[in-house]
């Protein structure tokens, strides 16, 4: 426990050292803050519209604006990912300090978890930045918290899941660049997997669709915490951080 | 301190190491020398636990590499070829990472920097980022790294490859310093370095190990036989000729061959090399007096361990064959 604890402080530290971590997050910030817009200003005219009309429907602001601003945030955090992960164990090659880490009296699996809850911890900082905005929805109606705090936690899981993939990613490379952009291509794999469901039943494009990150994000974003969509992410952080003990195993072997 | 037995490593094509045995006592200072590529850096990862061997044993503190990592690992320090350091760290900020990495918190910690800090001299550097170091200080915080737990074994990885020659004396006198209190192997390329700082030596070529021994007892192993250097000078100016000298001094008994050096102002020098085992100052001295010569200089010429690493690693026959 202390191991993990000691690798994810360094980690968090280097994150927050370079310029990159600030600049990520006020990227997001900003396009979390358009989504927000959007969806707001859609929202309010929507609502006009209803009130003008005479027979005043119920809008929720849940579903018209928190709904899709999780929904977009979910799709673009793909692409916030691969910057996240990519340096973790690519970087520690490329400067020699792996053979540091290797040879100080600590399990590989430490280092592993130490790296990715700090890469968790840095996704879930930027993310918090960028939903700042729905707060303000507080200020001017009452939305439902709950379904607030269970769409957090269905992006920390797939973040989580994604981190995972690209942490194994990592480990294989040297390069930073080859690393970013390989997991980048996982992530854009896993996130047009569930395209195929659109035009083809068969029961093999429900099993490629059922692969796709985002489809098990949908009902997050409503809400609603289905056993079946956790027990996907969580496997496939397992599955992550198990390719990434073999990989670093191999390392060994190899190296 | 350390034990290799039958050491093997072979990667997907090319062998490594190949089949090393050696003991290395408490205490001691061990130069691991070869060519670039022999298998020093592999061996040194094996030891430190990076990697695993392909065959064969080695153990640290009584430790086996492979059964007991985590105690081997607590056990040794080690400075690989390119010091270990993240360059957006600053020094000390590095030395306490990796002093909790190592098992260290608290106020030992604190004075184990403190120690370590002023042990490798980087304590104007303290509050610099690693990045921005020079080589010289690089390698030394490289060491302060490896030291930092007080480790019973030190492995160092060429500590002394790319310094200028001030700061190659410095990081030697540093290892020497550290040698009461560790079991040090290091390794290079560079024989003077094991001469100057080392007590054994381990010479290793294209994965095989060809000599262990202590520096002193290697050179004199390998020449078996002594060698001495003679300058002799005619009584009363008379002159002299080169081979009436080579002839006489190649019949002092004992002698086996005698090469002429060089020649000045009617001073000759030969270096008279003995049979196996066998002294032969006295004898020439001896002769040259006798013969009614002046013998103005003789001492025994010990062989460098320049020559004898040349010797060992590339007049081995089976080595010439094996080349394509």
């Amino acid at each position: 426990m202390k191991n993990i604890w000691i690798i994810l402080r360094k980690e968090l530290r280097s994150y927050f050292v370079s310029p990159i971590a600030y600049g990520l997050m006020a990227f997001f910030a900003l396009i979390a803050g358009y989504f927000f817009y959007v969806a707001t200003a859609i929202f309010v005219s929507r609502g006009m519209e209803s009130a003008m009309s005479g027979r005043g429907m119920p809008m929720n602001v849940n579903e018209w604006v928190i709904r899709p601003v999780l929904s977009n945030v979910s799709v673009i955090g793909l692409f916030l990912i691969p910057m996240i992960s990519m340096r973790l164990f690519a970087e520690e090659k490329r400067s020699g300090t792996m053979e540091l880490l290797v040879t100080s009296p600590i399990r590989d699996i430490e280092i592993i978890l130490g790296k990715w809850f700090a890469a968790v911890i840095m996704y879930a900082c930027i993310l918090g930045l960028a939903l700042l905005n729905i707060l303000i929805l507080f200020g001017f109606g009452k939305p439902d918290w709950r379904p607030l705090l269970v769409g957090f936690l269905g992006l920390l899981l797939q973040g989580g899941c994604l981190l995972a993939i690209g942490t194994f990613i990592s480990t294989t490379t040297r390069s930073q660049i080859v690393a970013g952009v390989a997991t980048f291509a996982v992530c854009l794999l896993l996130w047009v997997l569930d395209w195929v469901s659109a035009y083809e039943t068969a029961p093999w494009a429900k099993v490629v669709a059922y692969m796709s990150v985002l489809t098990h994000f949908e009902p997050f974003s409503k809400g609603v915490i289905d056993t079946k969509d956790v027990v996907f992410y969580v496997t496939m952080i397992f599955l992550g951080l198990f390719l990434t003990a073999r990989s670093m195993e191999s390392l060994r072997w190899r190296a | 301190m350390i034990k290799v037995e039958g050491l093997t490593k072979r990667y997907a094509r090319n062998v490594a190491v190949d089949d090393i045995s050696f003991e290395v006592q408490k205490g001691q200072i061990v130069g691991f020398l070869g060519p670039n590529g022999a298998g020093k850096t592999t061996t040194m990862r094996v030891l430190t636990c990076f990697l695993p061997p392909t065959a064969g044993t080695a153990s640290v503190a009584g430790f086996d590499v492979i059964q007991k990592p985590m105690e081997v690992k607590k056990r040794i320090g080690y400075l690989p070829e390119t010091p270990p350091l993240y360059p957006e760290m600053e020094v000390n900020e590095y030395l306490t990472f990796v002093g909790r990495l190592k098992g260290l918190s608290g106020k030992n910690l604190a004075s184990r920097i403190d120690e370590v800090t002023e042990r490798c001299a980087i304590g104007d550097v303290r509050n610099k980022l690693n990045g921005r170091l020079s080589k010289g200080y690089r390698q030394r915080v490289g060491l302060a790294q490896a030291t930092i737990h007080n480790p019973d074994v030190l492995i160092l990885d060429e500590p002394t490859s790319g310094l200028d020659p001030n700061q190659i004396i410095h990081t030697r006198d540093l290892i020497k310093g550290l040698a009461g209190d560790h079991t040090i192997i290091l390794s290079t390329h560079i024989l003077p370095e094991v001469e100057a700082m080392c007590e054994q030596v381990l010479i290793i070529n294209k994965g095989k190990l060809v000599a262990t021994d202590s520096v002193a007892n290697l050179t004199r192993r390998l020449r078996g036989s002594e060698a001495v250097l003679v300058e002799i000078e005619a009584r009363d100016a008379a002159p002299l000729e080169t081979p009436v000298i080579q002839q006489k001094l190649e019949q002092v008994a004992g002698v086996s061959r005698v090469v002429f050096r060089h020649e000045k102002d009617g001073r000759h020098v030969f270096e008279v090399e003995s049979l196996q085992g066998r002294s032969v100052r006295a004898d020439v001295a001896r002769a040259v007096v006798e013969t009614g010569w002046n013998l103005n200089e003789l001492h025994a010429v010990g062989l460098s361990l320049e020559e004898v690493f040349l010797q060992l690693t590339s007049s081995d026959p089976a080595q010439g064959a094996e080349k394509k």
